[in-house]
């Protein structure tokens, strides 16, 4: 082309491309996604007062049901060991989360290389995940001697699954065509795989990644359950045990209620990155008028 | 004996332009998928170089198949296809510079417009630099020089289309494969892409092959068109298009126009009516 005296510059007459709109921002956030923060906001507050009101009219002791404002009076006084307790918790659950991305991402990328490792060893990942976590967590407990070890194994163990499972399904989704493209440019594998595959997987892998978040730390609790173990070292799954043992209830609503937004926080934080990655180009992330 | 009635008519009515030495000679190609489906038999095709040949037919012919075996894309189960001038590597494969245009864009959704053209040039090694320079040189030849950053899914189809027949080019290909490049796109976009495409063969000196069912496309681009009719899907007519270039908008409306499709059209027809029969 650039060998011929002057190539021809054609001009666009055929078809308009698609306008994108500029959206109405209020306090830097868009204006459609304020009702989606705040109508669950406020149903979420409604809620709690109902709550608050039941229990005062029918004057329900602590030890049965707690009122919402007596929880967060506890959540205050009790702060300085449930944040110990939280932090614990959340640790595990984040260290757990890193190692099935770290695992689950390389393991399906060597499952994506060859359909015999795939089929032979998919299986397997299988089982561990259809296992019961808190049937063998007893198990894992004993073999490793320590214990926050053996609660990261847990917790790695329900939350490896769907990475693993999403990626390999990810990564064997590539368009038919480009991988034909790819071929008839003789790319390699490993350029396949980086130009190609992954970038295919990708909304896969964040798909399950918000799902393993979610049970990465339902994987530390459940796990801590099991162990029991006491002391300063001990988890928000500790302090609802022990809060039960001895009858503080708006402690163990405190420490639930510590946990369910640890979940939500980890979901949403999740969840922006996935809009953050895929905003440009994914079908998921784009917003349509009909 | 359509075969010897084909080779024939090629013999006798050698396209303008088309040198004693093909880019491209296929012998005795068949192509018999796992399925039992015989796709392609007994073809015999040379191309020319910087000949625009068409490959018409109805669908389920071969026509798509017979591109991709000439791309390398899957191997053909009896006869060869030989590229008499291309490099050859340590094996004995032929490494021809080609390049291939598919029904679909196929532009990854992740990448803006100019790294899809700078694909091929990043999968050979291209230096960075230079691989954009002459991926927003593609860009621009097919108009999108202002699109450069935009994703996909922010182009039209027409667009897409373009972006695609870029990344085709940045390479300087010999040869360009195209399979049903246009068949998704409103006229009035497939009339301006087939006038863009013809400038852009017109300014360069890569050879065409271009898949399509439609006639009047096939008529206003190509200098040959190439018959084929299915089951088992084979050549049975090759025909010249002896209009001069540059074809514009009014040769679309000329008599010679009409006789071409006319004659392209009775071709059609006896490929559909072979099908038939030997059904």
């Amino acid at each position: 082309m650039s060998d011929t005296a002057s190539p021809p510059v054609i001009t666009i007459g055929d078809d308009a491309p698609p306008v994108v709109l500029q959206e109405r921002r209020i306090l830097g956030v868009a204006a459609s996604t304020w009702p989606k923060v705040l109508m669950p906001l406020f149903v979420g507050l409604l809620t709690l007062a109902v709550w608050e009101f039941l229990v005062r009219r029918n004057a329900i002791p602590p030890y049965i049901l707690p009122g919402p404002l007596l929880i967060a009076q506890t959540m205050v006084t009790d702060w300085g060991t449930l944040s110990g307790s939280l932090w614990i918790t959340l640790s595990i659950s984040l260290a757990a989360l890193s190692v099935a991305v770290l695992l689950g991402v390389s393991l399906s990328v060597l499952f994506a290389q060859s359909k015999w490792v795939e089929l032979s060893f998919f299986p397997y990942a299988v089982i561990l995940q259809v296992t019961p976590i808190v049937a063998i967590a007893p198990l894992i407990i004993i073999w490793v001697n320590d214990v926050k070890l053996s609660l990261l194994i847990c917790a790695w163990i329900v939350a490896f699954f769907p990475i693993l499972s999403n990626t390999t399904l990810g990564l064997n989704s590539a368009d038919h065509n480009l991988l034909n493209l790819f071929q008839l440019y003789k790319a390699t594998r490993f350029q396949t795989l980086r130009y190609l595959r992954l970038p295919s997987a990708l909304p896969y892998f964040l798909g399950g990644l918000k799902i393993s978040g979610g049970l990465s730390l339902i994987g530390a609790v459940v796990a801590e359950f099991v162990a029991g173990t006491g002391g300063s070292q001990s988890g928000l799954a500790y302090r609802i045990l022990e809060s039960g043992y001895q009858l503080r209830i708006p402690r163990m609503f405190a420490a639930l209620f510590m946990i369910s937004i640890s979940g939500i926080v980890i979901f949403l934080c999740l969840s922006m990155l996935s809009h953050l990655v895929l905003r440009r180009w994914h079908e998921s992330a784009l917003k349509r008028e009909n | 004996m359509t075969d010897v009635d084909s080779s024939a008519v090629a013999a006798a009515e050698r396209p303008a332009g088309q040198t004693a030495r093909p880019v491209v000679r296929c012998r005795g190609v068949a192509k018999l998928f796992s399925n039992g489906t015989l796709a392609l038999q007994n073809v015999d095709l040379d191309i020319g170089r910087h000949q625009f040949v068409s490959l018409l037919g109805p669908s389920g012919c071969g026509k798509s198949t017979l591109l991709r075996l000439i791309a390398g894309l899957g191997e053909a189960s009896a006869g060869t296809i030989e590229w008499p001038d291309a490099q050859h590597d340590a094996a004995g494969a032929a490494l021809p510079r080609l390049s291939f245009v598919f029904q679909e864009p196929t532009l990854m959704p992740w990448a803006s417009a100019i790294r899809n053209v700078m694909l091929p040039l990043t999968l050979a090694g291209t230096a960075n630099e230079e691989g954009r320079a002459r991926a927003a040189e593609a860009l621009r030849m097919v108009g999108l020089a202002a699109f450069e950053n935009a994703y996909p899914r922010e182009l039209s189809g027409g667009m897409k289309m373009r972006v695609s027949i870029a990344r085709a080019l940045v390479t300087r290909p010999e040869v360009l494969l195209m399979d049903e490049p246009f068949a998704a796109l409103d006229e009035i976009t497939r009339f301006k892409l087939n006038n863009d495409l013809l400038e852009l063969w017109h300014a360069s000196n890569f050879t065409v092959v271009f898949v399509t069912h439609s006639v009047f496309e096939s008529v206003f681009l190509s200098q040959r068109i190439v018959t084929m009719a299915a089951r088992p899907g084979r050549v049975i007519a090759d025909m010249d298009v002896t209009a001069p270039y540059p074809r514009a908008a009014d040769y679309r409306t000329s008599p010679l126009y009409n006789a071409h499709c006319k004659r392209a059209s009775e071709a059609l027809e006896r490929a559909m009516g072979h099908a038939i029969g030997a059904h």
